[in-house]
Order: structure tokens, then C-alpha cells, then sequence
């Protein structure tokens, strides 16, 4: 065949941005803010908890940032100034116009744990990406069996979502276990790094499904003790971060082995992740 | 249907698709190479040359023939005609008000002809199409050129050192996939032109030309022509060498060719199955007016696997590993195909001569070893 | 040219043990050497020895795209290499490289814990010694962890 047969493709171009309106902001951190988007544009699918959107700063560029939660048509992410896109982003105010590309990726599915206990183990700004997770099975809390909460952060002044942390603890059937890296004395929780707190979730492994979001270091050691605790391998997820400037799979940025995590990621089971984690690139 | 015709045969088939509102891109002799440029008349066509290809090698040489595809790879991929290096994605204005607005109407694109496009080129169309034209995910500027392109292919007679499209199963005779195809023959008189179609755009092209029959004379010589260009390849690419360099990430020869590797991305811009790119946002001063380019870019940059905090792959040897390994192993995964169409382009532009034949060769024996 | 159990018994880390102890773990053991920047051994593959150091250095790290490769600690002649052969799962911990060459004595991990599990004496004299081994590389971990050098971090 000479001609390829095109009648089957994707309608709108798939690079172009959708237009949002920042509704409202909280600075979270020194470095992080929240942002509330509601659509000017006609409005994007809604996001699964675990996809992405691609977050445009008009003149300047684009980041993938997860998904932090919805509410309607409004859609929510939290966003750490590390770069000269983050930094546009975090800097928006309400009124001002972001481009928002998405969804992308895989999600967390948090169905596939119903019926199951559930740990959720995040480190740092992992718990952005998880947030929706929570939320959900906050929502329908009695499809799930017993739900663990593992949330680490470098000292007590980076905890992100801090009320909600507390609003969630307030649930008598949520366990929630806050531990930090390192804090002043006057810190009365626990210190030391959240891989510690898996010992101490009240599940029962076999039947447990596991998500863990954090740095890379953190997810591989956090994945190793839930398996060592004995949660089967293929019931740990981790979501991967990767540089991407197309997010569907055209630009190769992302590309780990054959995997492009933009678009067969960023939400990944163990047992696919580990062995190509293992070969080092240095 | 297959007719025969003479060398004015293949100028009048150039002026007919240029009468059918088409830009013809055919090989050209420019800055002392061969490469796919716009062509307006036969006469631009490299008569009497081939070229001399090898390890970080490229020298146009005369044939003393009035052969016209004589010579093998062109210097440049095909694929920068329906993925250019630079398009234009949108443009955006943002008011004072601080209202954005959009304009991302593609542009008109232009009406191409591939004029002599080889088999092994033709093959990484084919590849390409599985990438950009994926249903999910479509680049709609290779879209709209790539649905409309006349192709002309042209089969190779005398393979340059550097080629190994036979081990690749994607040439040196174009098979399928093209609108017309050209199989020059040279002999003691007048080099003859056997043309096929292989579409319905093809025969209709065909019907219009000034041929003759083509006779069982030609179809011989054909064939003559093709098993000689079989026996005459550079070199080939076993097929249980990738796996066995995939299955070594730690081999020793990775460290050996990082030592060789510039990371110059010759070989990821010559390539034509390579199809990576990267965004760029152009801004006014006044950061008013913006637009985005979607521009071609190299696995082996520093920074193409930037994240806060660096890049996750900083070694030439991880770089390198990652594109060997790409284009040979998972793109199977990926695409269903081998990404290499065994072109010889990234050997003959390599400033330093790596050839990725060889390197898998080096992994594998390694592991016949006792 | 010495054997393993001369090999063993000039190593502090036997320091005291008896001569038949030191003949019984020689049997698990083997000369070894490493190139100057030789993968030794890669976080969660299974821990199926260890080694003794002799001469050269070894450097404790863990992956961290994209900052790279992260030395934790680096271990010397007179020193060992290796713990998570001693516990269940028997799963290395971290990754190590030889820095530069570095010459050790490779001791096989499952032939070690029969021999433990055998002779508990032996095991009670090997886990002694592990214990004190990891109490103190823990103590040298935390007073890393304080950053005691910098102002403030960044």
C-alpha cells in the first residue's frame, strides 16, 4: 500500500493547548504552589488520578505536572519551582491563562485494589500525585479493606497538604503515619525515612495493593519493603518521572528501554519497572 | 504492468508531475554529496556519478557511464520532506488583558513527488508511518504530505560498502510501497528504464509516458542487476547480534565505543528512522507574541534526558547504548519492525567510523566465548 | 604466595578466631579481583557472598537518576564487603564498584550459613563480629546525615 490509510486518526492536533483560567492559588512551600485551572476553552477530559497534563506558560514553555485532584471541570496541580517553565507556573496568579495539553498516561486505577487492603506510601512531592488516590477512596471508602497512609517529608516545615493530612488522620478508618527525614526536637512525631513506616501498616500483605510516589531512590527501596513485608511484586505501582515535550510519544524524550513512560507510564507495575531501573545510566 | 523507456523517459515523467502541481524532490550533486533536493528537469539528475562509501567516508566519484542511480545512499534522509527539521507548530498572542489566543491552522502543505527514492529509504517510510501515524497520537504534518507524496523508487544496482539492506530484508529492489518503480539497465547500447507501478496513481502515470513493451530481455537483465547488487553488499547485520548486545548491558565494548563515540548525533540526523524531536517556544521581547516549534533532536544531546537536577543518561556510553539498543531491539517492541533499514548512512557520516553492525558483532561473540 | 586461610587469618576482621574456624570458612572462599571501576555487586540481585578486602577501595552507592550514581560509604583493605547475605531475603541493598583495583578474598554466602547453621558457635562468632560491623558503619551514617561541615544546606 502506497497511500496510508488515515481515516482513523486522532481529530485535534495533538500538540495544541487548551486555554485555562487560574481560579485560585495556595502556596503550599517556598518553592510550591497549587493551582486551581477552570476551562476557557471547551474542557479536556477529566484526568484519572495518576495521569498528567501538560501545563503550558505562554512564551516559555511546558512541564508534565500529575494531576493533583479535580473538582468538576476545574482541575488541580501542584507544582514545584525547579526550572524556568515551574517557576512560570508557580509565579501565575488568579485570572491569569495557562495552557493545559492532556490527559496522558496511565492512571493509578485504584479499582483494581477493591476489595483489598490498600498502602499508599508517599515521600516529598509524591504525595501531589497520590492525593487523588486518597481522595477517591476517601469517597467510597467501603469497597476497600484496611487503608494505610505513608507520608514522608524532608522536615516538618516540607509536608505538603498539611490540613488535609490532619483532616484525613480524623477518619477512624484510615492509618495515617507521618514521618520526616529530620526535625528540630520540638517535632513530636516520628523521624526517620518512610520505607520504616511499612513494619507498622496495619494490612495484611498478600491481600494488599501498594502505590508509592516519591523520588526514584525513595520508590525502589519503598517497593523493596512492601515486598519484603510480603505485598506480591505485581501489586506495587510506582509512577516514573521522565523528561517529555510531546507526552504522546513522538518526541522520544521519555523513552526507558521500549517503554515511553509518557505514554505506557508514568504509573508502572513493579515487576515491569525494576530490571529497567537496574541498568545504570550514567 | 511494466514498460520500458529510454533516458528522456525519466525527465518526462518529472515534467508530468510537475503538471500534476508537484514540488519533484529527487537525488542532486550539491556541496560534493548526493542528497534529496527539489529538482526541476532530468539534467539535475547525478549522471555518470556514484560515490565511495565507508567508515566516516563520503567521496562522489565519476562512473565514465551515463548511469543516473549508479551511486547508493544519499547523503540526507527522505524523511526531511514530510518531517522537517523545523515546523511550526502555533502561534499565540497574549493580550494586555492577559487573554491568550491561539492560531494553529497547519499551514498549506506542499504536494511532493519522491523522485528515485531508494529501497531502503522506501522501507523507512513504512517504519516511520507506524510511528507518526500511530491512531492515537498523529503528527499531522507527516500526515497531510505523507498521504499525498508520489513515489518513485528506485532500485540500486551498485551498493555502497557501507550498505546492508539485504541482511535487513528492505532491499536493494523496492518491493512494495511506491506509485511507480525505475530499474535502470545498463548495457553495450543505450541504458534502458524498466518501470513498474504498484498502485492504480502509478498505471496512470505509466499510461502517459512514451514507452515501449517491456520484454523478457529486460525483466533478465533486471534480475541480473539485482542478484549482482545481493552479492556486492558492504557488509550485514545478524540478526541474533542485537539481542545479544541487549541481553550485555555491561559488556565491556559499550566502554570501547563510548571511547570512539563523539556524541556528535551525525549518525541520528543522517538516519531515516530516527524521528525525535523537542518543543521550543520563540517568545517577543515584549513577551506578547510566541510561537512554538517543534525542531529535530538527538538522544546523544547532554540534556535530552533532562530532570531537575540533571540528566539521567550523562555518559556517551549510556547515550549510545540507548540508541543502539533503540533502533535494533525495542523498537520491535515498540513498532512491530526493526528500526534500521541497513541505509549505512550512520557508518559513512560517523566522523569517526562506528559501525553498529560490527558492535553487535563484537557483543555477541563475546558470548559464544567459553 | 599465601592461602586463603593465611589470607583470612592476617585479616583483622578474624582477628581471634581459632585455626580450624579460619580453615572451615577458607573452604567457602576464593581469590578475587577486581578492575578499577568493575560492577561488584547491584541493588536487590541476590547476596550470595561476600568479600573480604584486602587491597584496593569499593564504593557503597545508590543509583539516583539523574543526579547519578551517590557514594554512601567506601570500603577498604581490611574491611568488608557485604551484609544482606546475612539476613533473609539475602537481597543486596545498594550497588558497588570497585574504585580502583582492589584484590579481596570472595567467601560464598550459602556455604557460610550452612556452616553457621552447623556450628552455631561459629554463627554466634560471625554475627558478633557483623553486629559491631553494622553498629558502626549505622553510627557513621548518622553523623553523615548531620551534615556537620555545611551552613545551611544549600
Amino acid at each position: 500500500m502506497t497511500r496510508p490509510d488515515l481515516s482513523a486518526t486522532a481529530a485535534p492536533a495533538p500538540m495544541t493547548p487548551s486555554r485555562y483560567r487560574v481560579r485560585w492559588r495556595r502556596q503550599d512551600l517556598d518553592d510550591t504552589v497549587t493551582l486551581a485551572l477552570e476551562p476557557i476553552d471547551a474542557p479536556l477530559p477529566s484526568p484519572e488520578s495518576g495521569q498528567f497534563n501538560m501545563l503550558w506558560a505562554f512564551g516559555i514553555g511546558e512541564a508534565p505536572i500529575s494531576l493533583a485532584g479535580t473538582d468538576g471541570d476545574v482541575l488541580i496541580h501542584t507544582i514545584r519551582r525547579v526550572g524556568g517553565v515551574t517557576n512560570a507556573l508557580g509565579a501565575a496568579q488568579p485570572g491569569d491563562e495557562i495552557g493545559v495539553r492532556g490527559p496522558f498516561g496511565t492512571g493509578w486505577n485504584l479499582d483494581r485494589a477493591i476489595g483489598r487492603d490498600v498502602v499508599v506510601m508517599a515521600g516529598g512531592l509524591g504525595l501531589a500525585p497520590v492525593r487523588p488516590i486518597i481522595t477517591d477512596l476517601v469517597a467510597r471508602r467501603e469497597e476497600f479493606g484496611r487503608a494505610s497512609l505513608l507520608i514522608g517529608a524532608r522536615t516538618p516545615e516540607d509536608l505538603l497538604y498539611r490540613d488535609e493530612i490532619e483532616e484525613w488522620r480524623s477518619h477512624l478508618d484510615l492509618d495515617v503515619e507521618v514521618t520526616v527525614d529530620s526535625a528540630p526536637a520540638t517535632w513530636r512525631g516520628d523521624v526517620g525515612v518512610v520505607t520504616r513506616l511499612v513494619g507498622r501498616a496495619p494490612i495484611d500483605p498478600a491481600n494488599t495493593t501498594a502505590f508509592v510516589c516519591g523520588p526514584e531512590v525513595m520508590m525502589r527501596f519503598g517497593a523493596t519493603s512492601l515486598i519484603d513485608r510480603g505485598v506480591p511484586a505485581d501489586e506495587v505501582f510506582v509512577s516514573l518521572e521522565r523528561n517529555m515535550h510531546c507526552a504522546v510519544g513522538h518526541c522520544g524524550h521519555c523513552q526507558l528501554d521500549a517503554l515511553f513512560v509518557c505514554r505506557d507510564g508514568a504509573v508502572l507495575a513493579w515487576p515491569t519497572v525494576e530490571p529497567l531501573l537496574k541498568v545504570r545510566e550514567r | 504492468m511494466a514498460i520500458v523507456v529510454g533516458a528522456d523517459g525519466l525527465n518526462e515523467l518529472i515534467q508530468l508531475l510537475r503538471a500534476d502541481g508537484r514540488t519533484v524532490i529527487g537525488p542532486r550533486i550539491r556541496d560534493g554529496v548526493i542528497s534529496p533536493e527539489e529538482i526541476e528537469h532530468g539534467d539535475e539528475l547525478p549522471r555518470g556519478w556514484t560515490e565511495e562509501q565507508h567508515g566516516g567516508h563520503y567521496r562522489l566519484v565519476p562512473t565514465g557511464t551515463d548511469e543516473v542511480f549508479a551511486s547508493a545512499t544519499p547523503a540526507r534522509p527522505w524523511k526531511r520532506f514530510l518531517q522537517p527539521e523545523r515546523t511550526l507548530l502555533l502561534r499565540a498572542r497574549r493580550g494586555s488583558d492577559g487573554a491568550i489566543s491561539i492560531d494553529a491552522e497547519p499551514p498549506e502543505q506542499p504536494r511532493l513527488a519522491f523522485f528515485g527514492i531508494r529501497s531502503c529509504d522506501l522501507a523507512s517510510l513504512g517504519i516511520l508511518d507506524r510511528v507518526l501515524l500511530d491512531p492515537n497520537a498523529t503528527d499531522p504534518t507527516y500526515a497531510a504530505r505523507r498521504a499525498d507524496v508520489f513515489i518513485v523508487a528506485a532500485a540500486c544496482n551498485t551498493p555502497a560498502n557501507t550498505c546492508f539492506c539485504a541482511s535487513m530484508d528492505t532491499g536493494p529492489t523496492p518491493r512494495a510501497g511506491y506509485d511507480l518503480s525505475i530499474r535502470e539497465l545498463p548495457g553495450d547500447e543505450a541504458i534502458e528504464y524498466l518501470i513498474d507501478a504498484g498502485s492504480e496513481q502509478g498505471e496512470d502515470a505509466l499510461a502517459q509516458l512514451t514507452s515501449r513493451p517491456s520484454e523478457q530481455r529486460h525483466t533478465d537483465r533486471a534480475t541480473e542487476m539485482h542478484a549482482g547488487a545481493v552479492a556486492a553488499m558492504g557488509r550485514e547485520l545478524r540478526s541474533e547480534d542485537p539481542p545479544a548486545a541487549a541481553a550485555q548491558p555491561d559488556h565491556p565494548r559499550w566502554d570501547d565505543v563510548a571511547e570512539r563515540c563523539l556524541a556528535c548525533g551525525n549518525c541520528t540526523m543522517s538516519c531515516p528512522t530516527c524521528f525525535c524531536s523537542t518543543t521550543e517556544d520563540h517568545t517577543d521581547l515584549s513577551a506578547t507574541e510566541t510561537e512554538r516549534w517543534r525542531v529535530w533532536d538527538s538522544c546523544f544531546t547532554l540534556d535530552f534526558t533532562h530532570l531537575h537536577g540533571g540528566s539521567v543518561r550523562t555518559s556517551t556510553k549510556s547515550r549510545y547504548r540507548q540508541w543502539l539498543l533503540h533502533k535494533l531491539v525495542t523498537w520491535h517492541d515498540q513498532f512491530d519492525t526493526s528500526g534500521c533499514v541497513g541505509c549505512g548512512r550512520c557508518i559513512t557520516w560517523c566522523p569517526v567510523g562506528i559501525d553498529l553492525t560490527a558492535e553487535v558483532a563484537a557483543m555477541a561473540a563475546r558470548q559464544e566465548d567459553p | 604466595m599465601k592461602s586463603i586461610s593465611d589470607l583470612l587469618a592476617d585479616h583483622p576482621f578474624f582477628a581471634g578466631l581459632p585455626v580450624e574456624t579460619i580453615e572451615l570458612l577458607a573452604g567457602c572462599g576464593e581469590n578475587v579481583r577486581f578492575a578499577a571501576d568493575e560492577r561488584i555487586l547491584t541493588e536487590n540481585d541476590p547476596a550470595d557472598r561476600f568479600w573480604v578486602l584486602r587491597t584496593g577501595r569499593v564504593a557503597l552507592e545508590v543509583d539516583d537518576p539523574p543526579r547519578g550514581p551517590l557514594v554512601i560509604e567506601t570500603i577498604g583493605p581490611g574491611e568488608l564487603l557485604g551484609v544482606s547475605w546475612l539476613l533473609p531475603p539475602y537481597r543486596w541493598t545498594y550497588d558497588a564498584r570497585a574504585v580502583e583495583v582492589t584484590r579481596a578474598v570472595a567467601l560464598d554466602a550459602a556455604c557460610l550459613r550452612d556452616k553457621c547453621d552447623d556450628d552455631p558457635i561459629l554463627g554466634y562468632e560471625m554475627y558478633k563480629r557483623f553486629a559491631g560491623l553494622v553498629r558502626d558503619r549505622l553510627h557513621a551514617t548518622r553523623l553523615q546525615l548531620m551534615d556537620l561541615y555545611g551552613n545551611d544546606a544549600s
